[in-house]
Order: C-alpha cells, then structure tokens, then sequence
C-alpha cells in the first residue's frame, strides 16, 4: 500500500488563501452595487426648485411621485407637463391606487408615517400640484414633502 | 533546458488591497438624502358641519396669481418682505386665545386691527392654476421660515439654545427616545402652532 502514501510527511498543508480575494472582491462589487441608489429613470425635465427651511427625508417609508415636461427624447408625450410614478407616465386618476399600493408594500410598522415626495419640476404649473394633492387627500396619504434643493446662502 | 517553475506570485496581500478597496467604498459613498419641506395635507372632510367663523383680523390672506405676483392682505408685496409681514402678523398677540389667556410671549405690535393670539392665527394661501411651482415654493418657504423663526425665538428664551439643534437632537436619538426633549420640541411648536391653509385654486 505503498502507492498512496508517497506524499505523506505528516505535515498539514497551507490552506491555500489564494481565494481570498476573489470572496473579497465578490464583496466589493456587491456593495459598490448596493449602494449605488436605485432611481427610476426619468422621463421627464426635473429641475427642483430650492428652499432654505428643509427637512431631511427618511427614504424607508417614502415614494416618489415626479411632475414636468417631458424630455428632449420623450417629446412625443407632448408638452404639457406629466406625472410619472416609477417608471411610467400616469394620469391623474392612477395615483390613488399606485399611492396606495405603495403603502401596502411597506412594513406595518412604518405605514402610518408614509411620506409623499413630490419632485416637481419648478417650471410646471401649481394647479397640476394641487391636483395630485387632492388625489392624495382621497387616498389618504397625507405627509407630502416638496422635495427641493437646499438654497445656498446668498 | 532545465525545465523550471515560475515562482508563485505571493497572492497574500491580494486580500488586503481588496480590503482597503472595499473600505474606502464603504467611507466614501455617501447616499444622497434628499431634503425638502414637509407638509401635511388636511384630511377630506365630508361632514355637513358648518365651519367656525374665524374672524378676518385672524386670517392673512396670500394670494398668488398667474403672473406670480404676491398679493398679501389686499397689498401687492414683494417676497422678501413676506417673511416679515408673516411674522408680524404671528407674533401681533392683540387678544386673547380660545382659553381667554393673552398671548405673554407675543413681542408684536397687539395691534387691534391684527391676529389675537398665535393659536388663532391662520395663515390662508391661494393660488392660481397657472402660477409656477417655483414661487409656490418660495412662497411657503417663507412662510415656514417665519414660523421657524418665531419658535426659533422662542426656544432661545425658554431652553437657551436653538430650535435647529434640539431637532438634531431628537433626529439623531430617534432609537432612545428622550421624553423631556420632545416635551420642550412639543411646548415650542404649541407656542407658534403652523396653521398654514390652502384654498383649492379656482376652475378655470
């Protein structure tokens, strides 16, 4: 039986660490991923308007709704300023049920405190803004921010 | 030729470079948060209830047309000036509050012809359908900075400190809940409550 134990001098092997870094690098591209933040890209001109008295936003119980023009390459949307909620354009009638859909999706815990963000291009009119509150109002989600730029001091 | 091996590159530090790659991408990408103001709708009210007469001295009156001029209590004004004639018209203190007690921390004119007491005071905006949603933001934020003005005051007289940085405070400990912080946050805001209405812009 001399055949298998030619090798064998009794001492353990390295443990070879030579994947270490593949397991590390595997870690690196995982949060340089994660931590890019998700945003829905836009359809629409959004130039936010700026303000000084701000709040900071908690982004875990919050959903975005965008309003403005649409963009250079969406022109065939047309020229009236539009809502778009993830990745779509959306009437006024859709918001209720996209809003509380959102809601739903959220854990329990944080359902009460839900937030609207509004990003709203500061060219658009109010009145589609009073539009989509009152939509809210129906739905019941009644924490809206205006989402705004911070204004730098002049 | 003798046939040699290449030496083994030593891959030990490999994991270490990574490491610090890793690290310096944890420290320096910092997410975004995004700011702005926070608002509370009214909630729908389909009761038949007659609204309380609220007298006119109590309500300032803003008004935003199409062309984005500010009319304020009948008076073409300017936005820079708003902040103040909002404050003034907060902190005027003329009469008495609900509870019959006047206003003790009011520093306004008490004149007759402006608001009784903070409590009563209603800040009433109106714009028109056509008007930017860049005025509409200006305009309530200076009107959320008179506000915060006031309770900023405020908070300096009671607490000896500012209004902003006990709202870090109570942001940063929002895990260890620190009742006496939020009791003094809750007698600011009761102080120079936000009674901030808007009317639906007309159909036109």
């Amino acid at each position: 039986m001399s055949k298998f134990r030619k090798k064998g001098k009794g001492e353990l092997p390295a443990i070879s660490t030579a994947s270490l870094p593949d397991i590390v690098f595997m870690l690196l591209f995982f949060f340089m991923v994660a931590t890019v933040m998700r945003d829905s890209s836009l359809m629409i001109e959004n130039v936010l308007p700026a303000a000084d008295q701000v709040e900071k936003l908690k982004k875990d119980r919050t959903m975005f709704i965008y309003a403005g023009k649409p963009s250079e390459s969406f022109k065939r949307f047309g020229q009236e300023a539009r809502i778009q909620i993830n990745d779509a354009f959306v009437g006024v009638e859709d918001i209720q049920s996209a809003v509380l859909q959102a809601q739903s999706e959220l854990i329990e815990e944080l359902q009460p405190k839900f937030v609207v963000g509004l990003k709203v291009d500061k060219k658009t009119n109010a009145g589609l803004v009073s539009d989509i509150k009152q939509e809210l109002r129906e739905a019941n989600a009644l924490k809206i921010m205006y989402i705004t730029n911070t204004k730098v001091e002049e | 030729m003798a046939k040699r091996a290449a030496p083994e590159v030593n891959a030990g530090s490999m994991a270490d470079i990574a490491f610090l790659l890793l690290i310096f991408f944890l420290v320096t990408t910092t997410i975004e948060k995004d700011k702005g103001l926070l608002r509370s709708l009214p909630p729908i009210d389909d009761s038949e209830v007659e609204p309380p007469i609220i007298k006119e001295k109590n309500i300032f009156t803003v008004l935003i047309n199409r062309n984005n001029q500010l009319l304020v209590e009948d008076e073409e004004m300017k936005l820079t000036n708003l902040k103040e004639a909002a404050i003034d018209f907060l902190d005027n203190g003329g009469g008495t509050n609900a509870a019959g007690e006047s206003c003790t921390y009011c520093k306004g004119d008490r004149s007759e012809s402006s608001s009784d007491h903070p409590d009563k005071a209603i800040i009433s905006m109106k714009h028109d359908r056509e008007t930017s949603y860049e005025k509409y933001i200006e305009v309530q934020n200076e009107l959320v900075a008179a506000y915060n003005y006031l309770r900023e005051r405020e908070a300096q007289r009671l607490f000896n400190r500012s209004y902003q940085s006990m709202l870090e405070e109570k942001e940063k400990n929002q895990f260890s809940k620190d009742e006496k912080l939020n009791d003094q946050i809750e007698r600011i805001k009761d102080l120079y409550p936000m009674k901030l209405s808007e009317a639906e812009p007309d159909k036109s």
